[in-house]
This record gives structure tokens, sequence and C-alpha cells, in this order.
């Protein structure tokens, strides 16, 4: 008689395509967000051209200019960052890092990477139709975004980009759901809260936070796009738009700010905290060594999460809002430094009297130190708001989020994936093209971003097509922009080489083991590499140690996994409030 | 090794970039360097801050690389050494805050003395208006906007019809207190003038104020620092600052709301 | 494919209850764009059609409808649990008629979604509040057969009841 195995289950399509397993699902996001983000890579790179040599090409004109700068921004921002995070490593590292089979929903973690997929397509869509996609800013504040040709792509472009945000927020609630709910009820045995690893508590918070701050992007964007498609005058006041009285009044622009904000700050931690989780781990992983204060790490990460709720109207130091905010908003803004700081002397006293090994994961995590160092302290004199004043809407902003989202956000991406390249694959990557990939994009963005904050500081406004108009800008500053997009295009060309190395080590790769990195999380104690499906086999694991039990004294190797017993004959150090 | 080294010279490097001031505050032509000390104290701490921290990488990074036979030490956690660094982090806030905040609440009380001046923008120019020998800018309302009526003075006032209008240039006399009465016709735009460290949105269904003192005589620029559409990067205006005599005559040749707006 | 539950509370509570968390934040933010643009000086009133508390009224008698059905459910009438769901579920989609009747009452009276902001609330609010009311009715066809899944789904209903009342009496009285 024979046996019905759990993988004769479906062909093909359920296995590959419309399968409910967590890891399927997490490739699924991935390949996707990283191919949306080549395309907004792509839109970078001929923004760049742009500024450092103006009037190269003949497409590339104002409103041309500012359709890119708007879709590089939100399908960076949402597309990639937020679905790949939450999404990709999220959906892998879950259940396997808790000892669970899968999520607690599967049906509908299935259901929501397609409802992803679809607000995609429905994004990209915006560049094949007339007027084309939305120029107006990836932050689209009204009246531009939503009076007809105040801006390029004011048609069918900002419709279809309101639209699409509308549908990522079903996949994002859906998948927030799901890794939530997992977190909470479907740890296996032994793995309580605080033995959980720093990825799974950062991806863990930021979901909630994405619970909690999707549904005010909600609210405004149906609002804009009544504002846009329904004649309302939800944020639109009495407006002369190219000599034409326009029949609305009454509305409130800032009140979108508000709105678009109160989601908008905290998505960007909602992007940073899984970041910090991930590089947590690798930072630990590979010094030997248990991440230094593990308990105020997890308690950092609830406190930025929590402040982040309250410091949005940041970004609107000169809205023309009630001036008193500014008193409370800089100083929350400012006391949010406090986590942000524990954390980094964290990641520096792990190093410390640690056994670092520089492999490919290493470096990205090392340089995620220092891009988050600079990257974050180029907060403060944004949150302080009255050096904001000269400060806002300049290039100090945007090296200032570049920093932090772009470049140190992508380093723990990066070196997450080269990390858990073995266990997704079986297979390991091309060490020389990673080291390659690191040294370039690391060297690379502080080419790119670090001058910006100069350019800001003598006032170069940001989203401006050309500096002709600027009488205050030095001779040099011509030769600056034409080194920012020698830097970028160089960085651009090895995030190429990282994807061919990706695609081949995954097909052609020497075969890893089980284990290569000698790690202590359960994702790296299934029976077999790649992972099968439920994770586990006959039963799921048991958990005895927090998951930082790297060089214990007395101990054999330098790590003990989390699902080895503990002996009374071995010494175990670890202070009794973490275990 | 070598991470060390490139860790040291991007440190090198980003300092070198700053001291050699060719990129930098433009020099300072109004009263505000108030603004400018919160901004460099800013600076000096996290450039202090960014220095260390990466020496400190780089120092660990090398120190503490693999070797054969070497081994981490177990060091989960210090509560003392985490309370210490969260001290000095909180004292260098408000180090960084406090002065920052005085200064804002100042930068929020404008004199009672200040000229005032209207700030008009629009898709992609600026305008002002001045009040007249009255003293008093007139109401004005954006639903009276026309092409007879750029600015929508309400004509009903009596304190309009000698308010003087200038479509292109703005005009200030040295060392006098001005305050702007900012709007815009149609969409979001930021009125920035970097050398008097002046920028507020303009925004329409509002007026947005800021007050400054141009301290310095001499040409200066305002741009447009909120995007605003396709000509966003070209919406300019020449500033300027002379003696009050001077500004008294420029003013004169204006043209007023009662010899060119009609209802 | 969940391994470990705690005793009472099941994955499906956890996911239901932080859903209605999320709309809460939805309503709240529409809720408070609403209060804040109501200070703007062409607010205007809206005239109430006499309908939305018969609406209203048909709304909380479907909530105790279900309410009723879950009682019954865990007595083990099962007869009289299925008949009350079925009424609690007819009574929501008479609600639902009734609001799009509703508005069309508005519309003869000259009131569209563009007329004024607080007819444009109006519209977004019914709207909102109706697909997930909409939403809830669909899932529920599919989905509710275990006498858990009864409970969650009711509970999601008193959820959207307690809105309602929440909406209704902000628009009533502004």
């Amino acid at each position: 008689m024979s046996e019905k195995t759990h993988k004769e289950h479906g062909g093909f399509w359920t296995k590959y395509i419309f399968s409910q397993d967590h890891k399927v699902i997490a490739i699924q996001y991935t390949i996707t967000a990283l191919l949306i983000g080549l395309f907004g890579l792509v839109l970078s790179w001929l923004l760049r051209l742009q500024l450092g040599f103006p009037g190269s090409f003949q497409f590339i004109n104002p409103g041309s200019y500012y359709q890119m700068l708007t879709q590089h921004g939100m399908i960076m921002i949402v597309y990639l960052l937020t679905a790949i995070l939450l999404g990709g490593f999220g959906n892998y590292l879950i259940p396997l890092m808790i000892g669970a089979r899968d999520m607690a929903f599967p049906f509908l973690n299935m259901l929501s990477y397609w409802v992803y997929l679809l607000s995609v397509i429905v994004l990209m869509a915006a560049f094949l139709v007339p007027g084309g996609p939305t120029g107006a800013g990836w932050t689209l504040y009204p009246p531009l975004s939503a009076l007809p040709n105040a801006a390029p792509g004011s048609g069918w472009g900002i419709k279809l980009m309101l639209v699409s945000l509308v549908i990522f927020i079903a996949a994002a609630t859906m998948g927030g759901l799901n890794y939530v709910t997992t977190v909470l009820q479907c740890r296996t045995k032994g793995m309580t809260l605080m033995r959980m690893p720093l990825s799974v508590w950062g991806i863990f918070i930021a979901s909630v936070m994405a619970l909690f701050a999707f549904p005010a992007l909600f609210a405004g964007g149906v609002m804009l796009l009544f504002d846009n498609l329904l004649g309302t005058s939800f944020f639109i006041p009495s407006v002369t738009l190219f000599g034409q009285q326009l029949p609305r009044e009454g509305g409130n622009p800032l009140l979108f700010q508000h709105l678009f904000w109160y989601f908008g700050h905290p998505e960007v931690y909602v992007v940073i905290l899984p970041a910090m989780g991930i590089a947590s781990d690798l930072i630990s992983t590979h010094s030997r060594k248990p991440i230094f204060g593990y308990k105020a790490m997890v308690i950092a990460m609830a406190a930025i999460a929590f402040i982040g709720f309250i410091v949005w109207a940041h970004h609107m130091f000169v809205s023309g809002m009630n001036p008193y905010f500014g008193f409370f908003f800089a100083v929350s803004t400012l006391i949010i430094a406090i986590p942000s700081a524990v954390k980094v002397y964290n990641w520096l006293l792990t190093l410390w009297r640690g056994n670092i090994r520089l492999n490919v994961p290493m470096l990205f995590g090392i340089g995620w130190i220092s891009t988050f160092i600079i990257g974050g302290l180029t907060g403060l004199p944004l949150g302080n708001v009255i050096a904001d004043v000269p400060l806002h809407d300049t290039y100090f902003v945007v090296g200032h989020f570049h920093l932090v989202m772009g470049v140190a956000a992508l380093m723990a991406i990066f070196g997450g994936i080269y990390h858990w390249f073995p266990k997704v694959t079986g297979r390991m990557f091309n060490e020389t093209l990673g080291k390659l990939h690191f040294w370039v994009t690391f060297v690379g963005a502080y080419a790119i971003f670090f001058p910006m904050f100069l350019l800001g500081i003598l006032g170069v406004p940001r989203r401006y097509f050309d500096f002709n108009v600027l009488q205050y800008l030095p001779p040099q500053t011509n030769a600056l922009n034409i080194a920012i997009t020698v830097a970028a295009l160089t960085v651009g060309a090895a995030q190429l080489i990282f994807l061919g190395n990706l695609i081949w080590s995954a097909l052609k790769g020497k075969r890893a083991e089980a284990n290569p990195w000698g790690a202590t999380t359960l994702e790296w104690q299934t029976p077999t590499t790649p992972p099968p499906h439920g994770n586990w086999g006959a039963e799921t694991p048991t958990v005895y140690r927090w998951a930082y039990d790297y060089s214990v004294p007395g101990a054999e190797r330098d790590f003990i996994p989390q699902n080895v017993p503990t002996e009374p004959s071995v010494p175990v150090g670890v202070p009794s409030t973490v275990r | 090794m070598a991470f060390s080294i490139v860790l040291i010279l991007i440190v090198l490097g980003a300092v070198a970039l700053t001291i050699s001031g060719i990129w930098w505050f433009t020099p300072l032509a109004s009263n505000w360097n108030d603004i400018d000390s919160a901004l460099l104290i800013t600076l000096v701490v996290i450039g202090i801050a960014f220095v260390v921290l990466n020496l400190v990488l780089a120092y660990v990074v090398l120190r503490y690389r693999h070797r054969e036979h070497n081994r981490a030490q177990f060091l989960p956690d210090n509560p003392k050494i985490e309370k210490i660094l969260i001290g000095i982090t909180a004292l260098g806030i408000v180090i960084l805050l406090a002065p920052g905040l005085f200064a804002y609440s100042r930068f929020i009380s404008p004199p009672r003395d200040a000229l005032t001046i209207e700030v008009l923008g629009e898709q992609w120019r600026w305008s002002y208006r001045y009040p007249g020998p009255d003293g008093k800018l007139g109401r004005a309302n954006p639903k009276l906007i026309s092409p007879k009526n750029p600015f929508g003075v309400d004509l009903n006032d009596p304190a309009a019809l000698d308010d003087i209008l200038s479509y292109t240039e703005l005009h200030l006399p040295v060392g006098r207190p001005v305050l702007l009465h900012i709007r815009s016709k149609d969409v979001i735009h930021s009125f920035f003038i970097p050398s008097f460290r002046v920028k507020m949105d303009a925004v329409p269904g509002m007026v947005t104020h800021y007050w400054f003192i141009p301290t310095v005589i001499g040409r200066f620029q305002a741009v447009c620092a909120e995007l605003c559409g396709i000509g966003h990067h070209r919406m300019q205006s020449p500033v300027i600052v002379e003696r009050v005599e001077d500004f008294q005559q420029w003013l004169a040749k204006q043209p007023t709301v009662a010899a060119t707006v009609k209802p | 494919m969940t391994t470990n539950h705690r005793d009472s509370i099941t994955p499906g509570h956890i996911g239901v209850w932080l859903f209605l968390a999320v709309a809460t934040m939805v309503f709240a933010a529409l809720v408070s764009a609403y209060i804040v643009r109501m200070g703007s000086t062409d607010w205007h009133s809206l005239p109430k059609p006499g309908l939305l508390w018969v609406n209203t009224a048909i709304l909380l008698l479907s909530s105790a409808a279900l309410q009723w059905a879950t009682l019954a459910q865990r007595q083990g009438a099962h007869r009289s649990a299925r008949l009350s769901f079925i009424a609690g579920a007819v009574l929501s989609a008479l609600f639902l008629l009734g609001q799009i009747w509703a508005w069309a009452v508005l519309h003869k009276l000259g009131y569209f979604l563009n007329t004024n902001p607080s007819s444009s609330f109006f519209y977004l609010l019914t709207a909102v509040h109706g697909v997930h009311l909409l939403g809830g009715l669909l899932v529920a066809a599919w989905t509710v057969r275990t006498r858990e899944r009864l409970q969650l789904f009711v509970t999601y209903w008193h959820f959207l009841t307690v809105v309602w009342v929440v909406l209704f009496g902000l628009i009533v009285l502004t």
C-alpha cells in the first residue's frame, strides 16, 4: 500500500506558484521586490544623469524628471523595502526561527503575495497610460497631486498610484495579521518571547507598527483620490490655477500632510526595525559573541516603535502648522535618538572582545553600523526644530534619508540575503563577487550621499531638475555633481553584479552544509537544507536556551544551538533574567 | 585591516570635505544667527559622534578580528555601562536641544513694529504687496483673484487702496524687522531665502508667517523649496536690501492697488 | 500548520482582534479628518433622512440576532442558532440596502458627493463602513462553519455596529 507523503500534494502549480508554504511565498515576495527595486534603481540613474550631465538626454525634461523622481521614491520605500523586509524576510524567517511549521494563516499569506503583485502591476500600469505616472513627489501633497494639470500625471497617473497604494495596504494588512499572530501563537515548546532572535523581534514590532500606521495612508489616499477623481474638497481650498478659479473651496492641505506623515513616519521605522534585528543577528553570529544587552535591544525597539508614532510633524516644521507644535515634536524626535543610540553602542559592544569573521554577511553587518551611524546622526539637526528651518527640503534631507533607508537598510538586506542564502538554496554564493559588491556599495554610498549634507547646508533645495537658477553655488558644484553621478552609476553597476551572483549561485553554486556559519538559531537546525515542507520533519524542535549562546565558557564548540538541552555539567554564564 | 583603513579614510575624507568650506553656510545676512548657532552646535556634536563612533568601529574590527586560537568573550550585558552610555547620550541630546528651543521661542514671536509684507506664490513666480502710507495691508480674498486683480485684494477695504505691488522683486530696508505674510494662489510652495535663513511654506487657503531683520545691504535670492510642478526649479526672485531712503524711492515708483487693480 | 495553541485564545481570535485594531485606526483617521474639516468656513450641515434612524435600528437588531445565535450555539440549540444567524445576516443585508436608499434620498435632495464637505464625508463614511460590512458578509458566507468562527464573526459585527453608532452620532450632531 503506498503512503501519500506530504510532498505529493499538488503539482507544479500548487508547489511553486499558488503555494501556501511560507518559504515559497517569501521567495516570491523577494524576487518581485528585487525586480521592482531594479526598476527604481534605473530611475535613479536617469535622475543622476540629468543632475550630473544636464541636457544630455532628450527625453529627460522637467515633466519626466519629476515623474521619475516620484516613482523612484514610492517604489523604493513601499514596493521594495517594506515588501522585502516584511514579506520576504518576515515570511521566511519567522516560522523557522520560532520553530513553527508555517504561518498562522497560510491561505491568507498566499493571498497577500498575489495582492502585492497586483499592486505592483497597477503601479507600473501608470507608465503606460496617457499622461504617464504622477510627478507630484512620493509625498503626493495636494493640491499639486489632485488638481488637473498642476503636475504631470494628474489624470490616470495619480489615480493608478492611489489605487495601487490601497491594494498594497490590503496586502500589507494581510501579511501583518499573519506575522503578529504567528509570533504570538505559534512558537514551539520552550520558545518564550525573550528567547526569540532579534530578527524576529524587529519584524514583529515593525508589523505591529505597520498595522497601526497604514490605515492613515488609506484614509488620506482615498480622500485624495476623491478630490482628484470626484471633485470633492477634502484638501483643496479656493485656488486659481493657470488663471482659472476652480470650483473648490474650504479644503485643508495640511490635513493631508498630518494623515500622510502619521503613516509616513512610522513607515520608516517599519523599514528600519527589521533591518536592526537582522543586523543584530549578523553581527553576533559572525563575531561568535552574544548580542550585547539583548533585553535592552528589545526594549529599545519597542520604545522606537511607540515614540515613532508621536514624532510625525517633524516633517511639517515649516508647513504653516501651529508653531507651538514645533516644541512638542522636536522634543519627541530627539528623545527617539536615545534608544537608537543605545542600539549602536550595543552593536559596537558586541564586536568588542569578539572573534570577528569578515565574511560577506559580516562585511554588510559592519557596513550597516557605519552607515546607520551617519544616517541616524544627521536626523538630529532635522529634528531640532530651529535648525530644521534652513535644512528642510534641501539636499541635507536627501542625504539623511538615503543613508538610513537606502543604504543602511540595504546593508542589512544584502547581509541577510548572503547570510541566509545557503539555507534558502542549499548552495554557497560566490564570495569574491560578494566582497566586490560590498566594497563598491559601501564606499560608493558615502561618495554619493555625504556631499549632499554640505549642499544642503549651503541651501540647495531638493527636487530640482537643475540648479541653473541658484546664484550662490560655488563653481566646484558642477564637478561635485558629476562625481556623485559617476559614483551612483558605479554603485548601480555593483548591484547588477549582486543580482548576477544571486542567480548564478542559486543554480550552480557549491553545495552548502546545513549550518555553514555555526549559528545558534533554529532555522539552521532543520533536518534538510533547504528546509522541507513543514520545516521540521516528524516533530517540531524544543527550545532550551536563548538565541545567543556563542562562545559559552566551558562549552566545546563556540556556539550551542537553541534546541540543545542544557546539561548540569556545562556551565552557562547567562544571567537568569535573560534566560 | 582593510576595513579599518577604509573607515578611517572615509572619516578623514568627510571631515576634509566639510572643513574645506567650499560648500558651507551662505554668509548670514539677517538677524538669525540663533539659527546658525543651533545648527552649528548640532553639527559639531554629531560630527564628534560620527568621528568617534567610526574610529571605535575601525578599532574593534581590527583588534578583534578572527585569528587562530582566538575565542570571543562571553559578555551578554553590563547594566552599568548601559546606564552610563544612556546618561551621556541624554546629556548630549539636552545640549543639542535646549539652546535650539530657546531660539525657537524667539523665532515664533515677531516684534510689534515689524514691516508687514505679503508674499504671493503661484506657479511659478513670487509677487509682493506692501502696505502703503497707511501702514496697513488691505484684506485679500482668494475668491477675488482674477487677471485684473492678481492679488485678490478686497477693493471694499479702504486700507487696500494704497497698497503697493511688486511683481518681480522684493525690496527691503536694512535693519528694520520684517514680518512676511505668505500666501499661495494654487499649490503649496515654500518661500526660501538661504542668506536670511528664511523658509516658510506658502499654502493656498492659509496665510503663513515669518519674521526676520535683514542686516546686510546687497542683492540676495529667494527660491522655492516645495515641489510645485514642472517650473519648481525656476521659481526664483531677487531680494534687494538697501538703505531706507533708497527703499522709499523704489517703493514710490511701484504701482499701487488704486491705480492698477480693477474689480 | 500551527503547532502551539493557548487554551482558549486561538490564532483566529488574535487575527480578528488585530483586524479590529486596524479597522479602528481607519475609522479614527476618517473621524479626525471629519472633525478638522468641520472647522472650515464652508461647512454646512446636511439634512438627515429619517431613514438613517431606521437603518441604525436594523443594524442593532442584526447584532442582537447574531449575539442570540452564539448564545444558542453555546447551549447546543443548533436549529435556533442557525435561524438567528440567518436572521442576523438578512438584517445586515437590509441595513446595506437601506444605506443605499439613504444615498438615493440625499441625491434627490440635491446632495451629491462633491456638493459640500459634509456631503462628501457622509458618502465616504457610509461607503467605508458599508464596504467593511459587505466584506464581512462575504467572508462569513465562505468561512463560518465552526463555533469559533461564528463567535469571531459576531465580534466583528458588534464592532461594526458600534462604529456605525459613532459615525451616525457624529453625522447627526454636526
